[in-house]
């Protein structure tokens, strides 16, 4: 079978990028890393068309050899349509974890968290709470709701320990 | 041209997604999009109850999609274990959608949002889940699984709370992890046979070098091992589910990690037979048991443990699967069945309990038995059920389980039925606790009580029952506990359906027929009843306690018309089943 050099280099530095980028705390740089491993796997699908050849028309004088391998191909568009659906509806998540809780990193589940202190197995290192994202967007307009927030940063940090008071209360407003 | 009722298979598919679009066209009539969930799934209910009596008698039977020929086109095959995986996930789709309406019902809100996306989103999922069971080739289990688990995103972070966005993206992450795996494990096997066609693969397969199907074998497990939370991959499994709403989790325990073991048995037996990885399969089978019970007993939250139940019973059907003998195969099939039934009931139990108590959380609960007798029965039986108590279905399915690992009668199948036996007692013990604390113990004992637990006198409490436990929610509920006790009313022909499906499965040639025809199936038919024969221990049905089990039409045989004594039996079968289906 005649693989594409390029097309191969290409794949395996997307996948890589793409598993180092998964292995991050930060959600955005976990969906960038989905990004490109879906499109290295789309990759790796054209590739297992082999070389290159006429489109499969049938023609007079041409040999099956002649042809390109159109599966990979059909199976390849329904890859991409269903990984887009897959970050589209990842990034409304994230968008959504953005408004509510003002974080943009994986958090631990409480229950786990939980099980950790009945043990005794609490390390202050690792399992500490994250701190929020200082940023510029926080003082401004929620897009949830249209409410103008007027919070300062340590205030928002403390807030953030006491169950993410500001953000439940956007979570609420917007669903109403 | 001949009218066969088999052909209509597709639309097992097709009525969901017809009904989802109806039901999203009627978004601001609540009414009328009820009442079209309902139909649409009551008539696949129908259909796939008469595609069952039809398979039962016919055996396996494809369906060319738009006439296209096997290997080109793309085929949907609905043999005795597809058959019956789709009649008893449809069956548990309705009840818990009848629940959750019942649930809507009760709680009076409009929590839907600007637009209602529950009831389309359900059917797509009952649709997805569909396709993966009916899917012929790999890519279209792979849509199948697509269209599932997108539906599956939709409904766990469903209203968007903080909780269920935490829950929700660690699920979304894994899913969207195994899916690529998935994708890249047909893109491999793509280039190494050239067809993604599940029965061309099964003979183009053996072709290829040892290694390169180990490969191949091994990308495959661990993709659908991840789907179907077996031991090291499901580690997601018990953060994800249990914050979901409780009809939500009920669907999502009992079907779709059901679906990722339906996808492992359908390669192991169709693409990969042979017991090269069997040692590793088991290992991994008394891992999941184990690691699975010992989480479920540090839960205190009962949606918490009954999500590690649920990984620990999935060692069980891996086991079976591990057994390569056609009793241990039948004992999974028909446990995979029972499961579905059991692990959805618990959870649909657990949302009453939550709705009654005010919490889930069975430090906090107390007395439940004394106010509401008839929600304690429904917890009680599935409960007793789950730990495998004779003579309920779980025992039944187990023992046919332990049956086939004492047939195997190594070293490791003694192990795995040593840890089955320590997770069954393990089961008990955690199901045992929830029932001790929040069931009998007086309400008085609880050290926080909910205060709705706390009435003045019986008669308080029982006046507020009627309140938080509506009818149209408990009958969605004790309808499921009825069909999960016609399991073990049932299990004499169930077990004989299984053991064919079984037989089916073992055999490949079935399959392959209805897939490829007879002709391509003709020039190989040697050597896979060969090599069937070879590895399969009791593929013959002369040993013990398997005399009643009549033999079933098998294409081993020379002459299939040969074989009465099996179709009458299975007709002897086949009157029990509409039985069966009133009772349900």
């Amino acid at each position: 079978m005649t693989i594409n050099l390029t097309l191969l280099i290409v794949m395996g530095a997307m996948l890589a990028i793409g598993i180092y980028l998964m292995l991050e705390r930060s959600l955005t740089r976990v969906l960038l890393g989905i990004i490109l491993i879906s499109n290295g796997v789309n990759l790796l699908i054209l590739q297992t068309a082999g070389r290159s050849g006429e489109s499969p028309i049938v023609r007079d004088g041409l040999g099956a050899e002649d042809y390109l391998d159109p599966l990979p191909q059909a199976l390849l568009l329904t890859a991409i349509v269903i990984a887009f659906a897959m970050v589209a509806i990842l990034l409304a998540l994230i968008y959504r974890s953005w408004v509510i809780a003002r974080q943009d990193e994986v958090t631990d589940d409480e229950e786990d968290r939980r099980v950790a202190t009945t043990i005794g197995a609490h390390d202050p290192e690792e399992d500490d709470e994250v701190g929020a994202e200082t940023s510029e967007f926080i003082d401004s307009v929620d897009p949830a709701t249209g409410a103008v927030r007027a919070v300062n940063p340590a205030e928002r940090n403390r807030d953030a320990d006491s169950d993410a008071a500001p953000g439940s209360g956007a979570h609420q407003a917007g669903e109403s | 041209m001949q009218f066969n009722v088999v052909d209509f298979v597709p639309l097992a598919v097709l009525i969901p997604f017809f009904g989802a679009a109806f039901a999203f066209a009627f978004y601001r009539n609540q009414a009328t999009q009820k009442a079209i969930t309902i139909g649409a799934l009551i008539i696949t209910v129908v259909l796939e109850i008469v595609l069952l009596s039809e398979v039962w008698h016919g055996g396996t039977h494809a369906v060319q999609l738009a006439g296209w020929p096997a290997p080109f086109g793309i085929s949907m095959v609905i043999d005795r274990f597809a058959a019956l995986m789709l009649v008893v996930s449809s069956i548990i789709t309705l009840a818990v959608l009848l629940y959750a309406v019942g649930q809507g019902a009760a709680e009076e809100r409009n929590d839907s949002g600007p637009v209602s996306i529950f009831y389309p989103t359900y059917l797509i999922l009952v649709a997805g889940v569909s396709n993966a069971f009916l899917a012929g080739d790999l890519f279209n289990l792979y849509v199948g699984f697509e269209i599932f688990l997108t539906a599956s995103y939709v409904l766990l972070t469903l209203g968007g709370g903080e909780a269920r966005i935490r829950a929700g993206v660690t699920y979304v992450v894994v899913s969207i992890l195994s899916s690529m795996l998935f994708l890249i494990t047909i893109g491999l096997m793509y280039a190494a046979t050239g067809t993604v066609n599940l029965a061309d693969l099964a003979l183009k397969l053996t072709e290829l070098d040892l290694g390169t199907q180990l490969m191949l074998h091994v990308m495959l497990l661990v993709a659908f091992g991840i789907k179907a939370a077996v031991f090291p991959l499901a580690f997601w499994l018990p953060d994800s589910y249990p914050t979901a709403p409780a009809p939500v989790t009920a669907v999502f325990a009992g079907l779709l990690t059901k679906v990722g073991i339906y996808a492992m048995i359908r390669t192991e037996t169709l693409l990969f037979p042979g017991e090269r990885i069997n040692t590793v399969l088991m290992v991994v089978a008394a891992l999941t048991m184990i690691v699975g019970i010992l989480g479920a007993l540090a839960q205190a939250d009962i949606k918490r443990m009954l999500s590690f139940t649920l990984i620990s019973h999935i060692g069980y059907l891996v086991f079976g699967l591990a057994l390569s003998s056609v009793i241990g195969m039948a004992a999974t099939i028909y446990y995979v069945a029972h499961h579905i039934t059991i692990q959805t009931t618990l959870f649909l139990v657990t949302g009453l309990i939550e709705r009654r108590a005010g919490t889930s959380n069975v430090d906090k609960l107390g007395g439940l038995a004394r106010i509401s007798p008839v929600l304690a029965i429904l917890f009680f039986l599935p409960a007793m059920n789950l730990a495998g108590i004779p003579p309920f279905s779980g025992f039944v399915g187990k023992l046919g389980i332990i049956q086939g690992g004492i047939a195997e009668n190594t070293w490791i199948t003694w192990t795995l039925v040593f840890a089955s036996v320590l997770t069954s007692l393990l089961t008990l013990l955690a199901v045992v606790r929830i029932w001790a604390r929040g069931f009998w113990r007086k309400a008085e004992d609880v050290e926080k009580p909910e205060r709705i637990l706390i009435q003045k006198t019986l008669a308080h409490a029982r006046a507020a029952n009627k309140r938080l436990l509506p009818s149209a929610m408990v009958a969605p509920t004790a309808l499921l506990v009825a069909m999960s006790l016609a399991f073990t009313v049932f299990a004499g022909p169930l077990m004989n359906f299984s053991r064919a499906a079984a037989q089916d499965m073992y055999e490949r040639t079935p399959y392959l027929e209805a897939v490829l025809g007879e002709e391509r199936v003709d020039g190989v038919r040697e050597e896979l009843v060969e090599f069937t024969t070879g590895y399969v221990v009791d593929l013959d049905t002369d040993d013990d306690g398997a005399a009643e089990f009549a033999p079933v039409r098998t294409s081993l045989q020379p002459e299939m018309e040969s074989d009465e004594g099996g179709s009458t039996s299975v007709d002897v079968d086949e009157q029990n089943d509409p039985a069966d289906g009133g009772d349900q």
